[in-house]
């Protein structure tokens, strides 16, 4: 058993004429991994008629359709996490009722509001009355703000994390690009945010302090754009861990955190 | 046989690194199945004279068979023709310059001098687009990347020129290599250190635009976990005969050849 936590697909509405590919291309590479499910979220339409990290209602909307009909057409390999806009409170609650209701496990946050933003607090309240772990996109040390993103850090992640205890928050792709030296003491004493391994980053020391920083039962395998660093990752940790601790990351600890019944053999 | 034609000896100035020592190197090798390891002085890059580190590279790898020197080269110091001629001498497969570290002109008239040199003694010149991702530099680590149009000028500017790019991603190969006559083209050789694999699939798509002979294995190990060159490796869709070009049979055409 292999749980991806942070994968993504793409759709019709996207700017990408090649969608169909680049979805095949995941769940081929998935195969050859061995991940048994991939668990996923579309931005919107990926900036094509709403910027990807500001996406519009009705974008969320379609994406997440889109989304729930790949669920049921690979029941198993796929689920989804809803994406909203906190921009947008009642939609966004709405949402997360009707995709959750229809099978999706969790909750994903991108930078469309910072995370520590009142805000944000509904929809956390949403996803403590309902069980599933929220997925925040974080910028590993945030020196400045970028364009086309509100993004977050480590350090407002753990301010909304101290707001909703009983939440269970993914701390994005340490393995994304900037700084993860800075995130990983910013959320060691905060047991509700566990990280997710993804990430383009291979760096050599990034998961030993991971480990360190946190425990092998805070720690979420995942690949986010490129396969083959999870994979890569995934070859190291079998030489730095015993096979037990080893399924904690590859699945055990998603299993835990995702509500029961969300994978195939939980 | 497996070749990783871009790793390092010796610690990082940014950041705490494990295993940079040689004999954790040739652990790491073994744990992922690569027989020959060419290595760079990691420190000496951001010294001053980044060919102080060259002695105890060439000491360091003649005690260790595994592991061949890949020896620095400023070619803004006085003298620099004697350590490519040191790095000659010691058989070398490759030597190194990284101008923007250096706070050179990457495509100036010294780097041209360097490239001239080592053209005329059959001298591979490495060039690293980037050591870490930019978004993740420490903030005194400022020197900027290596420009696709600085390779594309050092690549015309000797007819005999053989570049080996390391840490490059697909736009920057791409720019290079359809800029570029296929003449010159086909005396630079990549590794796939920065080039993404599934979904993207960036790697199998360069595969097939520009043929598997230019691309080599390159872990950029200790930085960079070496676990993912193979498993981007065993992601692709290769034949028996491109696999073997890309983990050995490519350095081995690209290697100095002592005379």
């Amino acid at each position: 058993m292999l749980i991806d936590v942070h994968a993504h697909f793409l759709h019709d509405r996207t700017p990408r004429a090649d969608w169909r590919e680049r979805n095949a291309s995941r769940l081929r590479a998935g195969e050859r991994v061995g991940i048994t499910v991939h668990v996923a979220s579309i931005l919107g339409s990926w900036g094509r008629t709403s910027p990807t990290y500001f996406p519009s209602v009705a974008d969320l909307r379609y994406a997440n359709d889109f989304l729930l009909a790949y669920q049921r057409d690979h029941p198993g390999r796929v689920r989804g996490y809803v994406t909203v806009n906190p921009n947008y409170t009642a939609e966004s609650l709405a949402e997360i009722g009707r995709c959750l209701d229809a099978g999706m496990i969790g909750i994903k946050l991108a930078a469309s509001r910072r995370a520590d933003d009142p805000l944000l607090d509904p929809i956390c309240q949403s996803a403590a009355e309902r069980g599933v772990p929220v997925l925040h996109h974080i910028w590993q040390h945030r020196r400045r703000d970028y364009p086309g993103q509100e993004a977050s850090d480590a350090r407002e992640l753990a301010e909304l994390a101290r707001r909703h205890p009983a939440v269970p928050f993914l701390l994005a792709h340490i393995g994304g690009g900037g700084d993860w030296l800075h995130s990983l003491p910013v959320i060691r004493d905060l047991p509700n945010v566990l990280v997710d391994l993804s990430g383009s980053g291979v760096d050599g020391g990034m998961l030993e302090a991971c480990i360190a920083a946190v425990g092998v039962e805070r720690l979420l395998w995942g690949c986010d754009l490129t396969i083959e660093t999870g994979w890569a990752k995934l070859r190291y940790l079998s030489h730095l861990l015993p096979p037990d601790e080893l399924e904690l990351v590859g699945w055990r600890n998603a299993a835990r955190v995702f509500p029961p019944g969300a994978f195939p053999s939980d | 046989m497996r070749i990783d034609v871009n790793a390092f000896l010796g610690a990082y100035p940014f950041r705490r690194v494990p295993g940079t020592s040689p004999d954790a190197v040739v652990a790491a090798m073994d744990r992922v199945g690569i027989d020959e390891a060419w290595v760079s002085h990691l420190p000496g890059i951001f010294w001053r004279d980044p060919t102080e580190g060259n002695a105890w590279l060439l000491e360091t790898t003649r005690r260790s068979p595994r592991l061949q020197a890949v020896p620095a080269i400023h070619p803004g110091l006085a003298h620099w023709d004697d350590a490519l001629a040191r790095a000659c001498d010691a058989g070398a497969p490759a030597v190194r310059a990284d101008p923007t570290f250096y706070g050179i002109d990457p495509a100036g008239l010294e780097m041209r001098d360097l490239v001239a040199a080592c053209a005329a003694v059959d001298m591979p010149l490495t060039l690293a687009v980037r050591l870490e991702d930019g978004r993740q530099r420490h903030p005194n680590d400022g020197a900027p990347e290596l420009p696709a149009s600085a390779v594309r000028a050092l690549v015309r500017s000797d007819a005999g020129a053989r570049l080996l790019v390391t840490h490059a991603d697909r736009p920057f190969v791409e720019e290079v290599h359809f800029g570029s006559t296929p003449a010159e083209a086909s005396r630079i050789w990549w590794d796939i250190c920065w080039i993404w694999g599934p979904p993207e699939d960036h790697l199998q798509t360069l595969l097939r635009t520009m043929g598997s002979e230019r691309f080599l294995v390159g872990t950029g190990q200790p930085l960079r976990l070496p676990e993912n060159a193979g498993a981007k490796l065993d992601l692709l869709e290769l034949t028996a005969e491109q696999r073997t070009a890309i983990e050995a049979g490519n350095a081995a055409s690209l290697r100095r050849r002592p005379n």
